[in-house]
């Protein structure tokens, strides 16, 4: 193999961890840096989905299908790796779960501070 | 590596990045459905079509409804301009290049010698066919070797609805409380689009038919609980779209489903206590009736009817509570 297919496959290889640390950096951005409740939230989403990115990449076998038999068992069947798996399937919904709980307290601040910046809430705050 | 794989990936990063960089909200959350969508092809794309239902029913569905709700009730845009902090943006890069400096150590993607591949995956692959028997390895071990967890996972989803319900209020406010009129009345308007109304009326039996294939039928293909539950809700909620939410919180009231959220934890948990009581450790399957693998297709059959009973409710109470309330 030449260098430079070897650090094509290298480079393909590692994509998802590539794109999963760039989806972790734009999460923890809008969620450091964005002064609106709900932009957080969506930040937190995309933090969220980045780390379920990385557990599902891992559970890839190269030749693999997904962890379902199929009528008789074949032999020298592959199987992706099933636990990731599950402990993603439920990470979504108690994700969302999160969120809509999350969105619930920015409604309220809305009300309560006609406002969903952090900026406005706080000055609020300062001058009660 | 496919093709596919790449773009997939390529539209993930580029939705993500819209979807924080937009300073209309509206499209932020659009783009973030986009974002849960194409992170499903993608999850498909890397074996796992149990997950790739739940995300796709969940991130790219109920997610993005409940965001647009939570918008209409907040506000469209944000107005302020945030500084430039130099802080957020180090502790962000010195994170970034850590992980990349590490990534060069990972197993490549595939690798089947990886570290992850070699502990009890293979105890689990190999076993499940004997202990279990039901084909969906994914389910086997959600619902039934990891049981203990899942009925966590359960309770945290009981326990948001409850957060929700205690934040919002159980009953929307009247309105002379608060100014405006009730996202429900405003989303009347959908009823003036004949087409959307038609086409959408018509995905709503097929779409609780197939959370009903995907409930019961998860133990050979992909599926179960979590995913139907998701699914059902969705159904739900496009009905409280096109017909307005005041209609869906009518049909299924809040208190009833408070009641069957916490009936679905109640049968996860009361089937764990009634394996205890024959004689087996709690949440063991295998002695609820003579044939240890007849009491784990009739236990997951019973546990999984919980967690979707849990999750759809739940969900449905979010959706209600949100979609109900006066705009302030």
């Amino acid at each position: 193999m030449t260098p430079t297919s070897n650090l094509v496959v290298t480079a393909l290889g590692l994509l998802n961890y590539w794109v999963y640390i760039f989806l972790l950096c734009v999460g923890l951005y809008a969620v450091l840096v964005k002064g609106n409740y709900v932009k957080r939230m969506i930040g937190l989403g995309i933090f969220q989905s980045a780390v379920f990115l990385l557990y599902i990449s891992m559970d890839k076998v190269d030749g693999g299908t997904g962890p379902i038999f199929q009528g008789e068992p074949v032999a020298g069947q592959i199987f992706s790796n099933p636990l990731p798996q599950v402990l993603i399937l439920t990470a979504i919904v108690v994700g969302i779960a999160v969120t809509a709980l999350g969105l619930a307290l920015a409604i309220r601040i809305k009300e309560e501070y006609g406002s969903i910046e952090e900026a406005d809430t706080q000055r609020m705050d300062r001058e009660a | 590596m496919t093709f596919l794989g790449f773009f997939t990936l390529a539209f993930v990063a580029i939705s993500a990045v819209l979807a924080v960089t937009s300073r209309n909200l509206f499209e932020s959350s659009v783009w973030l459905g986009i974002f849960s969508l194409m992170m499903a092809a993608n999850f498909f794309i890397l074996d796992a079509p149990d997950v790739a239902i739940t995300e796709a029913a969940v991130g790219a569905g109920v997610s993005t409804v409940l965001f647009l709700g939570a918008l209409a009730l907040t506000a469209e845009h944000e107005h302020v301009k945030e500084k430039f902090r130099w802080l957020p943006v180090v502790v962000m890069s010195v994170l970034g290049v850590v992980l990349l400096v590490v990534s060069f150590e990972q197993p490549l993607l595939g690798d089947y010698t990886a570290p992850v591949h070699q502990h009890v995956a293979p105890w689990y692959l190999s076993e499940t066919p004997r202990l279990i028997d039901i084909p969906n390895i994914v389910t086997a071990i959600l619902a039934s070797f990891r049981g203990y967890d899942t009925l966590g996972e359960v309770i945290v989803v009981f326990t948001a609805g409850i957060g929700v319900i205690s934040v919002l209020g159980f009953r929307p406010k009247s309105k002379s409380t608060l100014r405006g009129s009730s996202l429900a009345q405003r989303v009347r308007g959908v009823q003036h689009h004949a087409v959307l109304r038609v086409v959408g009326k018509l995905l709503i039996p097929v779409l609780m038919l197939f959370a009903l294939v995907v409930q019961f039928h998860g133990k050979y293909t992909p599926g179960g609980g979590f995913s139907a539950g998701a699914l059902f809700a969705a159904a739900v909620m496009l009905y409280g779209i096109l017909e307005g939410a005041d209609k869906s919180a009518k049909a299924l009231p809040q208190l009833v489903m408070l009641r069957l959220a916490a009936l679905g934890a109640t049968i996860y948990s009361g089937v764990g206590l009634v394996a205890f009581f024959k004689g087996g450790n709690f949440l063991n399957y295998s002695v609820l009736v003579t044939d240890p693998l007849a009491g784990q297709y009739l236990g997951i059959l019973l546990i999984e009817f919980g967690v979707g009973l849990t999750v759809t409710a739940v969900l449905i109470m979010i959706f209600n509570a949100i979609a109900n309330r006066d705009s302030y």
